[in-house]
């Protein structure tokens, strides 16, 4: 059994949830230059410009691109030759959570209880999604994720009869319903199959994907290329003042599912798309 | 486009000035709100009592910012979305708050509140919060403080940049933009 030592686990945590933050994906980057050139809209063109802008101060002075700064939504990846010492995973996460968001000026947007309301005041607990892998590696992701744009997503159960053209609807509905709200241009995380709490996921996980590489599925990355085109004829644009960039890609998962079933999840990501990784 | 400027308190003919698609710039003084303040502003309201402000041609900025970095007046700051304080703020507009700023679409029952009171909605650019922290040149909480990021701050802002969203005439850029590239 490899081991890494609990202390190494929290300064990777608390590092990725600040560079998350402050740092602009390469990936999301390209993607607004894109935008901006293909853009029709003058507004739609100066709020480009503006993001591009936001996106090199808080670059260069280390700051949030964004005040929301989001849940610390954390995927792991563990290998099953990999033992943790000193002691629990879940309590290194937790703890480099905390530490990134109080030391990297993050803002604490918790609530111990969704009805109560009361703030943790250090944005605990994160929300860890684990996969056991083969190997000896311990690879952590760190997606901050706004209210805003998770607020906006949606998730449909539906008869199979639906078929493609049910699902395809059912996303830009989701998009067209949310216009302004989740900060276009906007990320869409779609996962069709599973069942309820799974394609909830793969929607989750489609975010993580570099914007703009498809579905290693033929069919879904066909899927992928036919909605983008739908979203885009919705004319929302960059903040919901009009124009042609709604989205930034969408990013469809599949799996399989039951006989009787056919689920669909849209997540939304704001145009920050936020997160970071590391492989220990 | 000129870009107008508004300098609060404002009046009705600074209201009536404004359309949809309009660039504004705010400098002066302007206040921070978010769900948990508005939820109180208006509980003190409904019992009769004094609000910790008077906003009577004041602008609210819907807003819970990062916490300031050593050197920094306010962390970064830019809108968060604007419904959820849709069920507060006719309320608002009826003891004479002018405009709010924010993210995302309305509530029928504010553009309404916006016509009848003559009050207008703004917004920011939604994630552009390190390039709007520029133009907040100092901050302080006057109300709240135990709310944290949603405490009620005064904000002195120069050249803060906004977009008119909702006129009062009724007037929604959301709509109409959205209008004029759907296909």
């Amino acid at each position: 059994m490899r081991e890494i030592s609990y202390e190494k686990i929290v300064a990777e945590v608390a590092r990725l949830c600040r560079e998350a933050n402050y740092f602009l994906g390469e990936d999301v980057t390209k993607a607004f230059e894109k935008a901006l050139a293909d853009e029709e809209s003058p507004t739609g063109k100066g709020i480009l410009e503006q993001l591009i802008k936001n996106a090199e101060i808080a670059r260069n002075e280390e700051v949030p691109m964004c005040q929301d700064t989001g849940v610390a939504v954390v995927f792991l990846e563990m290998g099953q030759d990999v033992t943790v010492s000193g002691g629990a995973l879940y309590d290194a996460i937790n703890d480099g959570v905390r530490e990134g968001y109080e030391k990297g000026y993050l803002r604490k947007s918790m609530v111990e209880h969704p009805l109560q309301r009361k703030n943790t005041g250090d944005n605990t607990p994160a929300i860890i999604h684990t996969k056991i892998v083969t190997g000896d590696k311990l690879k952590i992701t760190v997606a901050p994720k706004g209210g805003g744009s998770e607020n906006m997503s949606g998730i449909s159960m539906m008869a199979p009869a639906a078929g493609e053209e049910g699902v395809k609807k059912f996303v830009v509905e989701t998009v067209r319903k949310a216009g302004p709200n989740p900060c276009p241009p906007i990320v869409v995380g779609v996962g069709i199959g599973g069942n309820f709490e799974k394609c909830a996921l793969l929607a989750k996980e489609a975010l993580l994907r570099p914007i703009g590489q498809p579905s290693d599925d033929e069919y879904a990355a066909r899927l992928e290329r036919e909605i983008f085109e739908e979203i885009r004829k919705l004319g929302i644009g960059p903040q919901g003042m009009g124009g042609r960039n709604t989205a930034l890609a969408v990013h469809i998962n599949v799996h399989p599912c039951h006989i009787a079933s056919l689920p669909v999840a849209v997540n939304i990501n704001c145009h920050a798309s936020r997160h970071k990784s590391v492989i220990l | 486009m000129t870009k107008k400027r508004l300098t609060p308190p404002l009046t009705d003919a600074d209201i009536e000035n404004l359309e949809i698609g309009d660039q504004v710039l705010i400098t002066g003084t302007i206040y921070t709100a978010r769900d948990a303040a508005h939820k109180r502003l208006v509980e003190l309201l409904d019992e009769g009592k004094e609000l910790p402000v008077d906003l009577k041609g004041q602008i609210i900025y819907y807003v819970g910012p990062t916490p300031a970095k050593p050197g920094q007046v306010i962390g970064s700051a830019g809108p968060t979305t604007s419904y959820r304080m849709d069920p507060y703020a006719p309320k608002l507009l009826a003891i004479g708050l002018k405009a709010m700023i924010g993210k995302g679409s309305r509530s029928q029952e504010v553009k309404d509140a916006m016509k009848k009171y003559k009050g207008c909605y703004l917004a920011a650019v939604g994630g552009a919060a390190a390039l709007i922290a520029k133009s907040i040149k100092k901050a302080e909480v006057i109300a709240y403080p135990e709310l944290g990021p949603e405490a009620i701050r005064k904000l002195e802002v120069e050249d803060f940049p906004a977009i008119v969203v909702n006129d009062c005439k009724g007037g929604d850029l959301y709509e109409e933009g959205v209008k004029k590239y759907q296909k």
